[in-house]
């Protein structure tokens, strides 16, 4: 999903870091006041900082001989929103472009959009709307995470062709043909990526709720009694 | 079933896909998906030349020492994860007792 340096003509690289930035900023708000109200959430948030780190950095053989790389904004997006996962996703984004000329500082915005924001607002919804229909908590985890991977790529697969339309002009046509031509690069890559992570993902969420659940209580992603179910589950 | 059984399942699955790959694409550079997505740029727009925003930029110098910095930030991360669930378990044991 990274988009290289320099791969986004003007004005497309300015627009998508004032879709970003807002969100960014309101992002630190929230975990200056999450830090400051709940203590003890923070070494959790370390290990979801650290969980998008490993993942992200995780480049993965796919079937059709290319390889790419899953996000993990999965777990921190349910975990804490995903304008707190817009934050971390900045702090990965630039580590690789700085050190590793994954990305670009010009693009960054555009990253940030589709990994730190697009999708965990996705997998976010997608959580709160499934734990509302009782979905068992392993599954939610597991397509919550999937979703936001996938939703990550059709987001790049959308700037891309919005930058690039078929044809040159930006119309209904070229943007859908463009579309298609990027999205199959990143599908066909992302779809056994995104189903891997989520497993990886729902297996982590496991040892969380074995060794803290009250955390997940006091970030309200579980209520006591679903906790008590799980351990009980566990035990 | 345990959870780790339908992990361990899947990650066979995972590692059974990239065989098959193998097989099937037995050439394949396995580059990246990003890379291949700038292909498809230069398909559709052939004039098109990236940009440079004139930031100084830092280039890892070789393969290697890009696949040291790609597991030095897997690494630190592991570490993070790591001591935060081993520190948790034991104060758990401890609690316990």
């Amino acid at each position: 999903m990274h988009i290289f340096e320099g791969f986004l003509p003007s004005p497309w690289w300015q627009l998508w870091f004032v879709f970003s930035i807002p969100i960014i900023l309101y992002g630190m708000y929230k975990l200056n006041k999450l830090v400051s109200a709940k203590r003890e959430v923070v070494p959790l948030l370390a290990v979801a900082g650290a969980f998008i780190f490993v993942l992200s950095s995780l480049k993965l053989p796919s079937v059709t001989g290319s390889c790419s790389h899953p996000t993990g904004t999965g777990m921190a997006a349910v975990l804490f929103g995903p304008s707190i996962t817009a934050v971390l996703g900045v702090i990965v984004l630039i580590y690789q472009a700085l050190f590793l000329a994954h990305g670009g500082i010009s693009t960054l915005g555009a990253n940030v959009a589709s990994m730190g924001i697009v999708g965990p607002v996705v997998a976010y919804a997608f959580y709160k709307a499934a734990s509302k229909a009782n979905m068992n908590f392993y599954l939610n985890i597991f397509l919550a995470t999937a979703i936001a991977d996938w939703v990550t790529y059709v987001t790049t697969s959308i700037q891309l062709s919005l930058a690039f339309p078929t044809g040159g002009a930006l119309t209904v046509s070229g943007f859908l043909t463009s579309f298609y031509a990027f999205a199959m690069v990143f599908a066909t890559t992302q779809v056994p990526l995104a189903i891997m992570e989520g497993a990886l993902t729902a297996l982590i969420m496991k040892y969380v709720v074995e060794v803290k659940s009250d955390v997940l209580v006091n970030l309200e992603v579980l209520s006591t009694e679903a906790v008590n179910k799980l351990k009980g589950a566990l035990a | 079933m345990k959870l780790e059984y339908i992990v361990g399942i899947i990650a066979i699955l995972f590692i059974f896909q990239f065989f098959y790959g193998v097989a099937i694409h037995p050439d394949a550079e396995y580059g990246g998906a990003d890379g291949e997505a700038e292909n498809v740029i230069t398909a559709i727009d052939p004039t098109y030349e990236a940009w440079d925003p004139g930031l100084p930029t830092f280039e890892p110098q070789s393969g290697e020492i890009e696949s040291l910095l790609f597991a030095l930030q897997a690494a630190f991360g592991a570490i993070i994860i790591g001591y935060f669930f081993g520190y948790y378990r034991g104060k758990n044991q401890v609690n316990k007792q």
